[in-house]
């Protein structure tokens, strides 16, 4: 199978998560589009490790994961907290460092 | 030239005759209300203290070779910078020996006469702690042996005056006229310091000696130019034209105070300055062809501006203006005439403190008024007052064989032996001298009474008649004393040089010309003033000479017209180019910065996904740009 049919799935899902950030407004689902957006970072790296036959891109993919699940741990926790005091997990309503 | 000799023995005291009155200056000034009681004492004590060794002093010197007289006591180096050496030391010589008796010895009969006229005035302690810094100061500039020392006494004296005209505090034209008095001041004391600075450019130093000895091998046009800011200076201490206003208005300080500054300290330290700096000016002509004529400018200007003021304090003011006039013409005569401005200025401490302390007891008398047009008639109740202001008035105006005589007329003598020109003017400033004294005196104390109805005059208290008789002596004798056998020639001689003036008119007739100019002025007040009733009111239809001096010959609106108000044209337009240019810059730049910052903080919306945006767009930026170069 061709190794290029990965590269446009990851174009595709970074594309759909990208699409997520900037268009969706409850936080949890903004932060699953992050997650849709590394992972499909991952993916390419993975592929281009494939197609050029050496482990640099499977190396980073592992570090985009750790990254990933620190940035999870410390992500839904900030979102927790303002759920918390707020009622209300809308980005556009936790602009208070603006002014 | 004389030597000059380190003190010792009685003349190494010189120092206390400074360190007397400025210590008594620093306690009743320092110390406050504790020394109220008995302070003005103690003013009175240091002064005499000072007089005392004076005394000694003098007795000393008398006892030497004129040649040897001369002595400089070293106390401590002031200032020792590279070239530029000023020792805090005095030159006790025949020159300052004259002024010190005369400053302590009128300044001392002043000081005890205040004790009488402040009593009763809250302030008598503040008021004697400046008297004495006063003297202390003046005794300073006539014993420095160095210009530069001699400028800290002036200064001294600059400061000690303006308190002193300044002194009642609560009426509001005492203070603009003390800051008169000090800003002219300051004018003049401009050319104080820029003779002192042309000094130390031209000769390396500005001890009197130093300068004097390097003054011969100077260019004529140095000598010159150090002889016109000496001029500056002393016109502006000696209250000559052009900077003669502050005088008149300096009549706002108590009454000894005037009697200080006419008599003993303050006006005469002019000639005292030039009559030092005689070296310089017998070196430059043109500088003192200037003193002639800045005197002779004064002594009539004074004199016009005398015979119209209704004041008295005021009217005695223009006279000193006039007689510092006839002293500044004398030292510009050079060798001819110091001798005789010296001895003039002797005379006249005497007789100009004897009318000031005389004007002060008719106001002590008739409730501090000084319209002369309500008094009249005072020399019935106050007879010791019309005695002494009779024989003062009688000595200035130059009637033998009193003091006025033997001095004013050797000036004019030696005036007449320079020009006919000058000699004549100053004859005719005789003749107004005699005008304006005899009008005040008519005015004052003959011809009808003309009180106002509240004031009962009476004679003055013991404390201020006595020292007003010892004047009143020392007018009739001092001139008689002074010139007999040629004693001040023979006692100057050594430090400022003596030529009999020769002149082509026989002294002897110049006296007649001159007693005749005193009895046209005689009878001209006779006729206006005893023979005509003297309105109560000032007539207002007068010729202009009379409205123009009492106008101070528009002295007060020159200054205005051309110093005052271009001056402050310059600083508004200045503090216009201030608020308007340099802030204007300053301020637009924040403005615009801050205008700025406004705008870019609007790119912070607050939102998380229009900084996602941004971001995208970023990379996506990016990454084209890598496209695009990468190709």
């Amino acid at each position: 199978m061709n190794p290029m049919n990965y590269i446009y799935l990851s174009a595709a899902l970074f594309s759909i998560g990208a699409f997520g950030v900037l268009f969706r407004r409850n936080a949890i689902v903004v932060f699953m589009c992050v997650e849709l957006m590394l992972n499909a970072a991952n993916l390419a790296f993975v592929t281009f490790a494939r197609i050029n036959g050496t482990l640099d891109g499977q190396v980073v993919a592992f570090f985009v994961m750790v990254v990933a699940a620190a940035e999870v741990v410390i992500g839904l926790a900030i979102i927790m907290s303002i759920f918390a005091t707020r009622r209300s997990a809308s980005i556009d309503e936790a602009n208070l460092l603006r002014s | 030239m004389e030597t000059i000799t380190a003190a010792s023995g009685t003349t190494s005291l010189t120092w206390l005759l400074i360190a007397l009155p400025l210590a008594g200056a620093l306690i009743l000034l320092g110390t406050g209300r504790v020394t109220n009681k008995w302070g003005h004492l103690l003013g009175v004590a240091t002064i005499a203290g000072s007089f005392g060794v004076a005394v000694a002093l003098w007795l000393n010197l008398l006892s030497k070779p004129s040649e040897d007289r001369a002595v400089r006591q070293f106390l401590f180096t002031w200032l020792d910078l590279g070239r530029f050496k000023v020792d805090v030391a005095f030159q006790l010589d025949q020159l300052s020996m004259a002024f010190v008796l005369l400053i302590t010895g009128v300044g001392l009969l002043i000081h005890i006469y205040a004790v009488g006229y402040m009593k009763g005035d809250d302030g008598r302690r503040r008021f004697f702690g400046y008297l004495n810094l006063f003297v202390a100061a003046m005794l300073l500039l006539v014993l420095a042996d160095s210009y530069a020392l001699l400028y800290v006494g002036w200064e001294g004296v600059g400061l000690a005056s303006y308190l002193l005209i300044g002194y009642y505090q609560t009426r509001d034209t005492a203070g603009p006229a003390a800051k008169k008095a000090f800003v002219v001041n300051r004018v003049g004391d401009i050319g104080m310091s820029v003779a002192i600075m042309l000094m130390f450019a031209a000769f390396g130093t500005v001890t009197f000696q130093g300068v004097f000895a390097a003054a011969p091998g100077a260019s004529s046009a140095m000598v010159n130019g150090i002889g016109f800011m000496l001029l500056l200076a002393a016109c502006g201490k000696s209250a000559q034209f052009p900077l003669q206003s502050w005088l008149l208005d300096a009549m706002e300080g108590p009454t000894p105070v005037s009697a200080l500054i006419h008599a003993a300290t303050m006006v005469t330290a002019g000639v005292y300055l030039i009559a030092r700096s005689n070296p310089i000016f017998d070196l430059a002509p043109t500088a003192q062809m200037a003193v002639i004529i800045v005197g002779l400018i004064t002594l009539l200007a004074g004199g016009i501006i005398a015979s119209a003021k209704d004041d008295i304090k005021k009217a005695l003011a223009g006279s000193t203006m006039s007689a510092i006039g006839y002293m500044m013409l004398a030292v510009g005569l050079g060798p001819t005439g110091y001798v005789f401005a010296i001895a003039f200025l002797l005379a006249h401490g005497f007789f100009k403190a004897g009318l000031f302390l005389g004007a002060g007891s008719v106001m002590h008398g008739m409730n501090d008024q000084v319209n002369m047009r309500r008094f009249g008639g005072l020399r019935s109740v106050m007879a010791i007052t019309t005695a002494t202001f009779g024989l003062g008035y009688l000595a200035i105006i130059g009637i033998p064989p009193l003091a006025g005589y033997f001095t004013k007329d050797l000036i004019i003598e030696s005036a007449m032996a320079r020009n006919p020109i000058i000699g004549g003017l100053a004859v005719i400033g005789a003749g107004l001298t005699a005008f304006y004294m005899s009008r005040i005196f008519f005015m004052t104390f003959i011809g009808k009474k003309r009180w106002t109805e509240d004031v009962h005059p009476h004679e003055s208290p013991w404390s201020m008649t006595v020292p007003m008789l010892v004047l009143a002596v020392g007018s009739v004798a001092s001139g008689y004393l002074l010139m007999r056998n040629n004693t001040l020639e023979k006692w100057l001689e050594p430090v400022t040089g003596f030529v009999e003036p020769a002149g082509s008119v026989a002294p002897a007739v110049m006296t007649g010309i001159s007693l005749a100019a005193v009895a046209v002025g005689i009878v001209a007040a006779i006729l206006l003033y005893l023979r005509r009733d003297v309105p109560q009111v000032a007539p207002e239809k007068v010729s202009f000479l009379v409205v123009a001096a009492r106008k101070d010959l528009f002295g007060d609106a020159f200054n205005e017209a051309v110093f005052m108000r271009p001056g402050q044209w310059l600083t508004r337009s200045l503090v216009w180019v201030d608020n308007k240019v340099i802030d204007g810059a300053v301020n637009g730049v924040a403005a615009s910065l801050g205008g700025l910052s406004a705008r870019a903080r609007r790119i912070q919306t607050g939102y998380t996904r229009s900084y996602s945006l941004v971001m995208l767009s970023g990379a996506l930026l990016v990454l084209v740009l890598l496209a695009i170069v990468g190709r």
